[in-house]
Order: C-alpha cells, then sequence, then structure tokens
C-alpha cells in the first residue's frame, strides 16, 4: 500500500520515524521547535519529541558545531539550515571540522551528523536565498552528498542518512517541498550512493538530479512526441556518485547530456563528464554536452533569473542537436 | 586537596615541560612538521584538568601538548604522534597540531582558531540530553575570543544551561600580534556579562587557584545544571609562536614572565608546605626526565604507517 505525500511530509516522516527508532537522533537548527520549520519539515514534532529538539540562536557557525560535538559524544543531530546558502557561514564546521574528526582520531569516533536544507532557485529568491552548493561539498572526503527530487527518494534517503555514521549534507530544492508523489506505507530506506534511472529510453542519456529532474522529465515527455527516446539518470547521491549507472547508460544510449542547475565549472557536471571521458569514451557518438546555469549570481527578476537558470526548452533544443 | 593530589599536579606541569623541552630538541633533529609549545602554560592545563573527572571531556587547541598529558596522555604515544609513527595517538594522521586521545576523552585539538568552542559546546548538550553530572573543559587562546564561534557557542551554552567551562589561555599574544592591541576591552573574562554568565580573572601560572576557580565553576555551577562559566587564565608562552618562529615580543616582557614560572612556584610552594624536598624532586625530575627519553626511544623505534594507511576512515 501507498499514500500520497509532499516532499516535505516525506522528509517530516523519515525524521519522525528515525527519531521513533533511535533516541540518539536530536534536531537541531532555527525555528524548528513550536514554529515547525520555515519550510515546515518539522512541523509537529517538537510535540512528540521537543526534549530532543533544540532550537538555536541564528548562529550557523555556533550550532553546526555543537551538532559535531553532540555527534562526538554519540548524539545523531539532525541540523537544518534553513536556507543552504547560509552553509557558507556553517562551513568551516562541516570542512575542517566533521570531515576531518574520524580521520584524524584515527577512526576512533564517528561523525554521524545530517545537515539538511532547502537550495535551489526559480522562486525569485535572488543572489543569496537560491544557491546550489552541492559541488562544493562533493568535493571534500569524509562527507557525503544528497540531492533527491521525489519523496519517495527523499524519504527513503534522509533515513539511511540519518542512520549513516558520517556527516551528510542534504539538499532539498525549495521548489520540491510542495509537490506529491507515491510514498509506501510500509517502511523503507534508499541506499547512498545509487542513482535510479526515471525513464528507459535508448536515444540520449540525461544524467542530472534534484529539481533539474522534472524539468529533464519535461523536456523528455516533449521529445517523445518527436521521436527521440530520452533516458533520464538521477544521481540522487552526488557524493559517493554511482559511477556504474552513468556509464552503463551511456553504453546503451551512446550521448550523454547532463543537467544541473548550479554553474557548471568544477561542479558535479564536470565530475560526470571526466568519468565519461575516462571510463566510457568509446561509448560516445557525440560530444559530452551541459546544461546548467549562465555564470551570474542568481538575479530576482523573473525574467533575469529564467535567462540564467536552466529551461525545459534548452534540454530540448540541446538534446535535438545532439540527435541530430 | 591532599598532598599526593598536589605531587600529582607536580608531576603532571613537569612532565609537560619536560616533554615540550624535548620537543623542541627534537624538531631540530629532524621530527617532521611543527610544534607549538605549551612551556609557561603548565599550571592552565594541569590546575584545570585536576579539578575534573576522567570521564568529564575536554577540547584542545593547536598549542594543545599540554592539555593532553593534563588529561593522563602517555608520552610515548604523543611522541610517536608527533613523529607521524603508527603508534601515535592518531596513527601519523594528526601530528603536533591535531593530536588528541578519544579514549580520555579528548574531543580533538584543533588548528583552527575557535574552532574547537561549539564542538565542546555540543558536547554538553549531549550531557544535558542524557542527563548526566559531566562536564566539558573547553581550551582556547586570546586569539579565539575574537571569532564568531566564541559569540556564538557561548550564547547556546548560556541559553541551554550546557555544563561547559570556557577556559582562556590569555599569553597576549596570537602569532605575532600583541593581542591587547586588536580586542576593545583588556579582560576577556568581562565578556561573560554580554552573555549573563559569571566571568572569572584567575592568574593563570598559580596552579592551586586555577584548579579552585575551575572546581567552583565545575562542582557549583556546570554539574549542577547551572551552566556554563568563562574563565580567563592570565598566563605567557616562554617561547616563539611555533618552535623556530622569530620572536618580536620585548626582552623584558619575556624575562618578567620567565620569572612567575608557575613550576618554580608551585615547587616553592610545596617545599614550604613540607610536601617536598629537593631528595623527593631530583627522584621526581629523574623519572619524568627518563619518561621523556623512553617516549623519544619508543617514538623513533616506532614504525611509520603504511602507505595504505592513508586511505583508511576517510568513512566510517
Amino acid at each position: 500500500m501507498a499514500k500520497e505525500l509532499t516532499f516535505s511530509e516525506a522528509l517530516r516522516e523519515a525524521i519522525d520515524e528515525e527519531m521513533a527508532r533511535d533516541e540518539s537522533v536530536i534536531l537541531i537548527g532555527i525555528d524548528i521547535g513550536p514554529y515547525g520549520g520555515a519550510f515546515k519539515v518539522t512541523e509537529g514534532l517538537y510535540k512528540k519529541y521537543g526534549n530532543r529538539i533544540f532550537d538555536m540562536p541564528i548562529s550557523e557557525a555556533g550550532y553546526t558545531g555543537c551538532g559535531v560535538g553532540a555527534a562526538m559524544t554519540g548524539k545523531r543531530p539532525v541540523i537544518e539550515l534553513q536556507f543552504t546558502d547560509w552553509i557558507t557561514i556553517a562551513s568551516d564546521q562541516l570542512v575542517n571540522q566533521a570531515a576531518n574528526i574520524s580521520y584524524m582520531l584515527a577512526g576512533k569516533v564517528s561523525i554521524s551528523l545530517v545537515l539538511r536544507g532547502p537550495c535551489g532557485g526559480y522562486d525569485n529568491a535572488a543572489a543569496q536565498h537560491s544557491h546550489n552548493f552541492e559541488s562544493w561539498f562533493s568535493f571534500i572526503p569524509g562527507l557525503k552528498v544528497i540531492t533527491p527530487s521525489t519523496p519517495y527518494d527523499a524519504k527513503g534517503l534522509l533515513k539511511s542518512a540519518i542512520r549513516d555514521n558520517n556527516p551528510v549534507i542534504f539538499f532539498e530544492h525549495r521548489k520540491l517541498y510542495y509537490t506529491k508523489g507515491e510514498v509506501p506505507d510500509k517502511e523503507y530506506t534508499i541506499p547512498i550512493g545509487v542513482a535510479d534511472i526515471k525513464r528507459n529510453g535508448k536515444d540520449l542519456t540525461i544524467v542530472t538530479y534534484s529539481y533539474m529532474v522534472s524539468k529533464s522529465l519535461e523536456a523528455a515527455n516533449i521529445l517523445a512526441k518527436d521521436g527521440i527516446d530520452v533516458e533520464i539518470v538521477d544521481l540522487r547521491t552526488v557524493s559517493p556518485i554511482d559511477k556504474n549507472t552513468i556509464l552503463e547508460s551511456v553504453k546503451r544510449t551512446n550521448r550523454l547530456l547532463i543537467v544541473q542547475e548550479a554553474w557548471a565549472r568544477c561542479s558535479v557536471s564536470s565530475e560526470v563528464a571526466a568519468i565519461v571521458a575516462q571510463d566510457g569514451i568509446e561509448y560516445l557518438d557525440a560530444p559530452i554536452r551541459r546544461i546548467t546555469a549562465k555564470e551570474a549570481p542568481i538575479p530576482f527578476s523573473p525574467v533575469l533569473e529564467n535567462y540564467v537558470l536552466p529551461q525545459v526548452e534548452d534540454i530540448i533544443e540541446v538534446t535535438k542537436e545532439m540527435i541530430d | 586537596m591532599d598532598t599526593q593530589e598536589k605531587i600529582e599536579m607536580y608531576i603532571k606541569m613537569l612532565k609537560i615541560r619536560y616533554f615540550e623541552e624535548e620537543a623542541a630538541r627534537q624538531i631540530r633533529s629532524g621530527m617532521p612538521g611543527f610544534i607549538h609549545s605549551y612551556v609557561g602554560e603548565e599550571a592552565v592545563a594541569v590546575g584545570a584538568c585536576s579539578a575534573i573527572r576522567e570521564d568529564d571531556y575536554i577540547t584542545s587547541t593547536h598549542r594543545g601538548h599540554g592539555h593532553l598529558i593534563a588529561k593522563g596522555a602517555q608520552l610515548s604515544k604523543m611522541m610517536a604522534e608527533l613523529w607521524g609513527k603508527i603508534t601515535g595517538y592518531n596513527k601519523g594522521r594528526g601530528g603536533s597540531m591535531h593530536i588528541a586521545a578519544y579514549e580520555l576523552g579528548v574531543l580533538g585539538a584543533n588548528g583552527i582558531v575557535g574552532g574547537g568552542i561549539p564542538i565542546a559546546t555540543g558536547a554538553g548538550l549531549s550531557i544535558k540530553i542524557d542527563g548526566l553530572d559531566k562536564v566539558v573543559l573547553c581550551f582556547f587562546g586570546d586569539g579565539a575570543v575574537n571569532q564568531g564561534t566564541f559569540h556564538e557557542a557561548i550564547n547556546i551554552a548560556a541559553v541551554y544551561k550546557l555544563p561547559v567551562i570556557y577556559i582562556c589561555e590569555n599569553n597576549l599574544y596570537g602569532v605575532g600580534t600583541y593581542q591587547p592591541s586588536v580586542r576593545s576591552v583588556e579582560n576577556i573574562a568581562d565578556k561573560a556579562s554580554g552573555y549573563g554568565i559569571p566571568g572569572e580573572i584567575v592568574d593563570g601560572n598559580d596552579v592551586l587557584s586555577v584548579y579552585e576557580v575551575t572546581l567552583e565553576a565545575v562542582e557549583n555551577r556546570a554539574r549542577k545544571g547551572e551552566g556554563p562559566t568563562l574563565i580567563e587564565c592570565k598566563t605567557y608562552r616562554w617561547y616563539t609562536h611555533f618552535e623556530g618562529d622569530k620572536d618580536d615580543r620585548p626582552p623584558k616582557e619575556i624575562a618578567k614572565w620567565k620569572a612567575k614560572d608557575p613550576i618554580k612556584r608551585f615547587r616553592k610552594h610545596l617545599i614550604t608546605e613540607g610536601i617536598l624536598n629537593d631528595k623527593k624532586d631530583q627522584e621526581i625530575i629523574s623519572g619524568i626526565k627518563k619518561e621523556v627519553a623512553d617516549a623519544v626511544k619508543f617514538a623513533l623505534e616506532s614504525p611509520e604507517p603504511e602507505k595504505e594507511e592513508a586511505l583508511l576512515d576517510v568513512y566510517h
């Protein structure tokens, strides 16, 4: 049996189930207690687990570091950043501290920590509330980075992230929070590091993740009318990255297009391109292409923002160029 | 405090002094990396750590050898770590700046000034959630008090009444900068009032004073759920920021502080009290000299890590 949940509700179910299952799971963040979170992810949880939910001052470095210390002393903190744009402020605690501690202390301690929150644009929120920083953190050994695209994936992956014995950064695209999808009644988890083929096709592979999965699916449905059959690989996790699924798909379709909301330079899309260039160049019948944000801060004006960020039309256009 | 406890404090202070002097010699004879000497500040680590239990936590800094010895670490595993050997506390992955013994409740040293302050605070949060009577001693220098993490973490600890004692080792300098010249107030302890918690100033070269003030913060506040305390220990590092760095500090200032040697001072106290005499003192010193020499021998004879060790424990 399954039910329909929003992305936000699916995340809440994951946290609720994990808090019920394991007393060491605690929540840290701002406005996450009685207020229920800016995007309602923790709504109602305070009534059930009030003694394990800590509303914090606006101190991203301070409370993220508290999460690291709590993790070192037996807790499994789930930290909410109200917007992951502010991960810049928390970064020392993630990059220099959380990612390194287990290694530097000779594996004597694990940092079981999840830092989660909204990312992304398309919402006229301008440059400081539209960022996608997954590429930065996928660069760091010791961190894992998850970027789900559906309520089903969000729930299964967040449960795995909470149970994981490493620091995990969990990026939730804000345009997805109120999208709906089927979620099983029965408990399930999704392994970290496994991609999912969201659409089977034979002509071209789109490797993508997060909100760009829905843009890519929309483009694929339009392209299908022209007889172009696109396969869509949803990475779901950008660190570790599922090389096999990418390479197997490209082996079948012989064409690779990478669709990513964030800027192109030194990004996840660069990594995917490098993987295929290195280990699958013989599969390719056309050069690898990328659709990403143009290199500018994300502007407020809808006209400007839509110009900077990838659109369905861009995916259709580039796919057709690659097929021709 | 009984006489045996005082002698143990004295031994730990001497261990730090002799370990650090030897580590400096080792650096000059080919040991890799850098070391930040704790010489001159021994009364802070020993006074504070003598006021807590074995199951309490500490967080340390880049100048962390003293904290570790005060928390009961073995000199052999420390020297091996300084040499990057597999037998070191961190299996050679941390070196001097990151040396930490998790099994002794040391929640990391830190190469980032102020980086450990939120971590100590988070450990305090765990203790509070579990309803335990443990405490956390959070060590940092005067340079760290202008970092955001100091203010953010102390506010959080004050709000949630966490059992954390923030111990500032005010040695007047951050690398080469005289810190009072970049700080708007003379006394760091004054910053406590901004968070509604007690701020104490203590003579950081007087081990018994450090002990008494820490004990008060630990037993009468932290363990009773009364929340954090900020303790400013006024002290001085005898040597340069790191071993081998240049020293621009006024020679008269250095001489003035060396005259306030915390070890000589405590020795005088112990002799006056009849707890120590010259003969016993010499026995203690020769015992420590041997322990340090054995630690060097252990480090030098220990194997290097296998190369493949570099890729272990990246993920847990």
